[in-house]
């Protein structure tokens, strides 16, 4: 077996409250993405998907385990791991242009080379002619495509997502998930993708870790075997997806009830 | 397909809309006739001596008084020298609190060292400092700065904090997914970011300081306009004092006119939302 770009293993988490207790957020949870694998995580809300997102990027420490990039133990943020939030995370100041070059800041790449990635980039998310444009000017759909190809821009191991189609309405979310498929089959960087939108994550995964309500852990790994290339309307009243996704569905609904009757 | 009708407000009720945009004619009229009736008021209060001159005297022995200050260069050395003693007074604040208000907004540290100070001094009335800088510093401009100082300096350092806290934290955390250092994102973002809101910060701060270099020069000067206000006191000259006041008046108008104007010309990126 290769080595897992991405491995989390063990991982605890707990938050301190207001009052000075501890509490359990993620729980004992492991999992692993292989070289090119687009794989999703879903679970019901405030299961500790996105913490675990967060951990991986870096951004928190966890309580216990370890998280690998490409068998490396990661104890920061870096640039081996792309991050797209959910919010609007482009800075207001700097055109699309500059945004994405910003991402290029310490990579130590020549001048040159740094614009060849930038316009690259730029065309691969569709946003050509609004490269000299400013965030204030553009719309959500088109900001995540910003900070998509911002997230692609230095190349790295691995990109996580944290439910960057979230504040997205649902024709413009069905766009980006399509322009998603397109980036990722043209060159297959390894994807985490937390959403909570079970059809997105059978759109665009190979393999789908549904979490437990809190304190989450992983409560059953689905392999999405439906062929690729994929499309919103392939996938449309196909049987294996509908039948897919009542399997998740009902996992995650499980879970709901549980975490409500806590 | 037929078209569902538009529900329409009625057009004269669409100036008092919720945040709804007026014509800007009406928006300009509207402020401009509200002065043009004060001024009207005054002119008939005063020419029908239904108030006595002591009291309040016409616009035109205002006007007249204008014209005795500018013909004798009494005008132009009061506003020359307010104007210098507001400018150090309130750069000596704004150089020291830029910096630590920073460090306040950033560093839990230096929040939990700086603002117990600051908030204790904060509600200590400035004017009540003006004995004692009199006696640390005398009656010269190091007194006024002290006064403009203590007045601005105690407000502003909370307010930048508040600028730099404003900073979403996803920005800074998406900069350390780029492998930048803290002192990078410090600089290239957070201050990039806080700008906007540091900018305004200076305009409403530097209007704080003209109230409290009235009151630095109400007491012990020689110049200034707050002194010329002070010395037609003792004259009854009720038209030098409204005269001083509307000079105020008019240059805090300026100065906050060219903060709002360089605003839109630096920040063109800032999201306007009414």
């Amino acid at each position: 077996m290769t080595t897992p770009k991405l491995q989390v293993q063990n991982a605890w988490k707990s938050f301190p409250t207001d009052k000075g207790e501890q509490v359990l957020a993620i729980q004992d949870l492991s999992l692993h993405i292989q070289p090119n694998e687009f794989v999703s995580l879903v679970g019901p809300s405030g299961c500790g998907k996105s913490t675990l997102l967060m951990m991986a990027a870096g951004l928190e420490m966890l309580s216990q385990g370890e998280i690998r990039v490409d068998g490396r133990l990661i104890s920061g943020p870096g640039p081996d791991r792309g991050v797209v939030f959910q919010t609007y995370t482009l800075f207001p100041w700097l055109t699309v242009e500059d945004n994405i070059r910003f991402a290029l800041k310490k990579s130590g790449l020549s001048r040159e080379r740094q614009d060849e990635l930038v316009q690259h980039h730029i065309r691969l998310v569709g946003l050509g002619e609004f490269s000299q444009a400013h965030p204030n000017q553009l719309s959500g759909g088109m900001r995540q495509r910003v900070a998509i190809a911002r997230a692609l821009v230095y190349r790295p191991q691995i990109l996580l997502m944290d439910e960057p189609f979230g504040a997205l309405d649902a024709q413009t979310r069905m766009l980006m998930q399509e322009l998603l498929l397109e980036v990722w089959q043209a060159d297959r960087t390894t994807v985490l993708f937390i959403t909570h939108d079970v059809e997105e994550a059978i759109l665009l995964s190979d393999r789908i870790y549904v979490m437990t309500a809190r304190p989450g852990q992983i409560k059953d790994e689905i392999v999405v075997d439906l062929p690729r290339p994929r499309g919103l309307l392939e996938t449309e009243g196909n049987i294996r997806f509908t039948e897919l996704r009542r399997q998740v569905l009902s996992l995650i609904h499980s879970e709901a009830q549980r975490a409500m009757s806590l | 397909m037929a078209e569902a009708p538009v529900p329409q407000p009625h057009p004269r009720s669409r100036l008092l809309e919720l945040r709804h945009e007026i014509p800007r004619q009406y928006y300009i009229g509207a402020g401009a006739a509200l002065i043009a009736l004060i001024v009207l008021a005054w002119v008939l209060l005063t020419t029908l001596g239904i108030v006595p001159h002591i009291f309040l005297p016409s616009p035109m022995s205002v006007w007249q008084e204008l014209i005795r200050q500018i013909q004798m260069r009494i005008l132009w050395q009061d506003v020359s020298a307010s104007l210098y003693r507001i400018t150090v007074g309130w750069l000596l604040s704004t150089l020291l609190a830029v910096p630590i208000g920073i460090l306040m907004g950033n560093f839990r540290f230096f929040e939990g060292l700086f603002e117990p100070l600051v908030d204790l001094v904060r509600y200590m009335p400035a004017v009540a400092f003006v004995p004692l800088t009199i006696l640390w510093l005398g009656v010269g401009d190091g007194q006024k700065f002290a006064i403009l100082f203590i007045g601005t300096f105690f407000q502003e350092v909370l307010l930048i904090m508040d600028n730099v806290k404003n900073v979403p934290l996803d920005l800074i955390q998406v900069s350390y997914t780029f492998g930048l250092s803290k002192w990078e994102i410090l600089w290239h973002v957070i201050l990039r970011a806080a700008m906007p809101g540091i900018w305004d910060t200076f305009r409403i701060t530097l209007g704080w300081a003209w109230t409290y270099l009235v009151v630095a020069e109400l007491v012990a000067a020689n110049v200034g306009l707050g002194y010329r206000i002070m010395r037609a006191q003792r004259f009854l000259e009720t038209e030098t004092i409204i005269l001083g006041i509307l000079v105020i008046g008019v240059l805090g108008l300026i100065t906050d006119y060219l903060f709002k104007i360089s605003y839109k010309r630096l920040f063109p990126w800032v999201v306007q939302s009414r």
